[in-house]
């Protein structure tokens, strides 16, 4: 499973899957409304991750 | 697969399916807003250029570039403007960024109130009338910074709208026939030689939202989420939500929105030129269509509110 904390709603979860593609798609998250962080970096969706790994997704929508 | 230029690793992925590494990311993203800067003709030899800033990333990246293309060409000068509307939580949050960034990088900051130009904080005009809050934030924003940048003798005001924006507007007109408003839009505006209205540029025009949010995470201007609590569940936030999902399914709409805008631009500036307001509110003197402007129609309103 992976950690997952989702910036806009201040929430964390954790998610099976093997990449944030298949994370945003099962939080129903738009690939454009995020940054996705690991350890600081910034990641591609297609990247591969691990279990136990924390995944940051930052909002990137400006607040008005 | 790595960078397309070197052996690093890819942090993001471009329309064209080509990707980039940080150190990448970043020379493409500051070369194309100076492209569009210089494509646009958005800065001259001796502007004086005012940018507006609120504190969040798009205009934090904005002052950023643009200070950072002044001290290259040391051929115009920078000041930041801000506007506090007086929303407790939200713009005080995001103006100490803007505090620090100007701080830190030697800017001179103008800051505005509506306590100071209009009587009072919005959050309490809006306890008082059943306005919504983004219809009095547009004409009082443009007012002040309209007003404001005279006065204090910039030559042009910059600000942070970036792709998603100016879709998201362009879409808006469209859908409510306002195209007339959308002739109003594009990179600069005020290009009318008239000395009421202060020029605007958007530097950031064919950047999107999250290049812009990605620029500013390599940079550390990136700050804690902070959604404004007036503007929820806004016709404009809809329309994001459409073109977002449009682009997760068809990726390249919005700078197809935007590009296909700027061919028929020029025709739009055409057509509705006569339509600039001609008249200077009694009041206040600034443009107006009509005797009085809206905003000076609006502080009378709220002004008769808490009579």
């Amino acid at each position: 499973m992976v950690n997952v904390f989702i910036e806009r709603e201040n929430k964390k979860t954790n998610v099976k899957a093997r990449n944030a593609k298949e994370i945003m798609s099962i939080l129903n998250i738009n690939p454009e409304t995020v940054l996705l962080v690991k350890n600081n970096e910034l990641i591609l969706a297609e990247d591969n991750l691990n279990d136990n790994d924390e995944l940051k997704l930052l909002s990137v929508i400006s607040g008005g | 697969m790595p960078c397309k230029n070197c052996l690093e690793k890819p942090i993001m992925k471009l329309l064209n399916n080509e990707q980039l590494c940080k150190q990448h990311f970043v020379k493409y993203f500051e070369k194309k807003v100076f492209n569009t800067i210089r494509n646009y003709k958005l800065i001259n030899k001796n502007d004086k250029v005012g940018v507006a800033v609120s504190g969040g990333k798009d205009s934090l990246t904005l002052l950023y570039l643009l200070n950072k293309l002044k001290e290259k060409t040391r051929k115009f000068e920078i000041y930041a403007i801000a506007v506090d509307e007086g929303i407790e939580g939200y713009r005080d949050k995001t103006l100490e960024n803007a505090k620090k960034f100007c701080n830190e990088n030697n800017i001179k900051l103008n800051i505005f109130s509506y306590k100071d130009e209009f009587g009072d904080t919005l959050d309490n005009f809006l306890k008082n009338t059943k306005m919504k809050a983004c219809s009095m934030c547009g004409p009082f924003r443009r007012y002040i910074l309209n007003k404001k940048s005279k006065e204090l003798g910039f030559t042009k005001l910059a600000t942070g709208h970036n792709l998603d924006d100016e879709s998201q507007s362009i879409m808006m007109n469209y859908i409510r026939a306002n195209i007339e408003i959308s002739a109003r839009l594009g990179p600069i505006t005020g290009v009318l030689k008239d000395q009421r209205f202060i020029k605007r540029i958007k530097p950031l025009y064919l950047m999107s939202e999250k290049e812009v949010a990605i620029y500013a995470f390599l940079k550390n201007l990136i700050t804690e989420f902070n959604e404004c609590p007036h503007s929820l569940d806004s016709y404009r936030g809809d329309i994001r939500d459409m073109l977002n999902n449009f682009e997760a399914k068809y990726p390249g709409t919005k700078n197809a929105v935007v590009t296909g805008f700027l061919n028929i631009l020029p025709m739009l500036r055409e057509n509705y030129k006569s339509n600039i307001p001609l008249k200077s509110c009694k009041n206040c003197g600034e443009p107006s269509s009509n005797e009085i402007c809206q905003t000076c129609k609006i502080v009378e309103i709220l002004k008769n509110k808490n009579k």
